[in-house]
């Protein structure tokens, strides 16, 4: 058996079997990050050691009869914005180069307790702000398929250590789309839970809001499993929502019958590539062939999402990243000739570019005598776009379209061009706004060989019907399966 | 058209407490204005009417039972801190003849 590539079920039932021990799967892709991670570049720390140390305390459970958690053995990367005691959380800024948590996020206690092995900490642009990876101050991630392209953002190093198949598992967080844009750009499974299914405790804010937690895997099934592990209710995050977590990984086979599907014209608009359209047609033709009733809708403030969330995001941004002094934790300037320029050359020097233009904009938007004409109205319009969302599900189960209007873009394609970034977030921003759930899968390949995402959205809570509806299409189709051929 | 100069990049900058450099100040002012150029086509609806809406869940106030639990160590939370005495983050001298 071909450890490293192998999904999550396969993994698990080969440790039941008794064919493989935790040992040799974290091996294997220890392996596989030694020989490829070098061209693809999606971990910034990798700490073999503990990994394997763990392993061989799941083998020993194991072989001592004892409990065993459900994620016994399966390696997982974990974005490094994400709270690990004891061990580097960068953001992928010089501002937190040299932080090192004193406490573990609520997941990471979740991952621990179910015996996953955090086999190590993934690439991101900058605080999470970005649709490419490019904005890391640490590393240059390359797309798996095409190392010419970006694996896209934030989590683009979650999203390619899983397409390269490093593990099988990681995890990302979205706060704009990126979890589902650099799945789709990677071709893999992505999610965006619900705001407030996952505890955001120990997650580096960026937008509170906004920012969600959510899993990758190979398969639709995977990412059910990891789900179930990191939903349910910590009171050390006060949005973090106390309701019952269904068992995904037992319904997600279950197709639904007489399901609505939404097909949203606002997502198929101008700018779409080709190959992404007629990949999203197919997959929807696949629904129906299923039974599923296709319905057209429409979310008539989509055209006002980005200019909402940029301007939302980036205030509560400004005001987040208020706390990098140079005093408490981060980076510190050597030269400064007061107080209040210790911080603006600390900040300075710790902070880049795009991070600077979105604290600026934030400032700027929430500033005296704008707050009202920015902040204020864009919280408004976000009403908007949550009732449009409401009344679509009065329609329809799940709205389906293409997560990204084009496959992923080239290294430095957009750099210099921060609007026409934003502008692409379109299919994505709106399930961060209204807070609902979101997920990508891959649906096809271009004809340039980039994997194609097709994203699907359900109502608040939904994440169950959101997985089996994804898993109806992954049954009938083999998009998932197709891997990227990497050489060393 | 949203015209941002380069000082009132600087001002935003300074209340943001940003030490920015003479060529990002023109840099930001020029993406900056098309930022909010952009951000512009929001005024096309009215919505005089409808309320602001700062969080997707409906959750106000949670509170817990006013208790003492375990928190940081002094040790851990001066771990990180790049300069510390053992006891106190320190800053520079804020106050003269103090």
């Amino acid at each position: 058996m071909q450890l490293s590539g192998a999904t999550a079920s396969q993994l698990l039932e080969a440790m039941d079997s008794g064919e493989m021990t935790a040992a040799d799967i974290v091996r294997a892709h220890l392996d596989a990050i030694a020989s490829l991670d070098e061209s693809v570049g999606t971990f910034l720390s990798v700490d073999a050691e503990a990994a394997l140390t763990q392993a061989a305390e799941v083998d020993r459970k194991r072989a001592a009869g004892e409990p065993l958690g459900p994620l016994a053995g399966l390696p997982v990367a974990v974005k490094d914005n994400i709270c690990t005691r004891g061990r580097a959380t960068t953001c992928a800024s010089r501002m937190l180069e040299n932080f090192v948590p004193p406490y573990d996020a609520h997941i990471v206690e979740r991952l621990n307790s179910a015996d996953a092995v955090i086999i190590g900490k993934t690439n991101l642009d900058e605080f999470a702000m970005g649709s490419s990876t490019e904005n890391s101050a640490l590393k240059v991630t390359r797309n798996p398929w095409n190392v010419d392209c970006t694996p896209g953002g934030s989590s683009g190093g979650s999203a390619a250590a899983v397409a390269a198949a490093l593990a099988p598992l990681a995890i990302g967080s979205d706060t704009g789309g990126s979890i589902r844009q650099p799945a789709s750009f990677c071709g893999v499974v992505g999610m965006k839970p619900t705001y407030g299914r996952v505890s955001r405790y120990g997650l580096v804010a960026f937008a509170s809001s906004l920012d969600q937690i959510g899993p990758f895997a190979n398969d639709v099934a995977g990412a059910a499993l990891l789900l179930e592990r990191l939903a349910g209710h910590d009171a050390r995050d006060s949005t973090s929502v106390d309701c019952p977590v269904p068992a995904y990984s037992q319904s997600v086979d279950q197709p639904l019958e007489g399901l609505r599907v939404g097909v949203v014209q606002e997502y198929l608009g101008e700018g779409t590539d080709d190959d992404v359209r007629s990949a999203i047609e197919t997959a929807i033709a696949v629904y129906r062939s299923q039974g599923a009733e296709i319905v057209d809708i429409s979310l008539p403030h989509t055209k006002y999402a980005v200019a909402t969330y940029y301007l939302i995001a980036c205030s509560e941004a400004s005001s987040n990243l208020a706390r990098y002094d140079g005093i408490h934790y981060g980076h510190r300037a050597e030269q400064f000739e007061s107080l209040v320029d210790l911080y603006a050359a600390s900040r300075e020097e710790g902070f880049g570019d795009e991070v600077k233009r979105r604290i600026m904009l934030g400032v700027y938007a929430l500033s005296e005598g704008y707050s009202d004409q920015y902040y204020v109205k864009a919280l408004k319009v976000r009403r908007l776009i949550r009732n449009d969302f409401d009344a679509a599900f009065q329609n329809v189960d799940v709205i389906v379209g293409p997560t990204f209007p084009t496959p992923a873009f080239r290294i430095g394609e957009l750099v210099d061009d921060p609007l026409q970034m934003y502008l692409s977030d379109i299919c994505t921003i709106g399930a961060n706004l209204a807070g609902i759930p979101g997920i990508s899968i891959p649906c096809g390949i271009s004809a340039s060989g980039l994997p194609i995402g097709l994203q699907l959205l359900a109502g608040p809570f939904e994440e169950e019907k959101l997985l089996r509806a994804a898993r109806m299409f992954e049954r009938e189709t083999d998009w998932h399966t197709r891997r990227p051929s990497l050489s060393q | 058209m949203v015209e941002l100069s380069n000082e009132d990049v600087r001002k935003v900058a300074s209340l943001a407490r940003l030490k920015l450099s003479d060529a990002e100040i023109e840099h930001f002012a020029q993406q900056l204005g098309g930022v909010l150029q952009y951000v512009h086509v929001l005024d096309e609806l009215d919505v005089s009417d409808i309320e602001p809406m700062a969080h997707a869940v409906d959750i106000s106030n949670v509170l817990r039972d006013d208790e003492t639990t375990p928190s940081l160590p002094r040790e851990d939370a001066l771990a990180n801190a790049p300069k510390t005495d053992g006891r106190y983050f320190l800053v520079p001298q804020i106050l003269e003849n103090a």
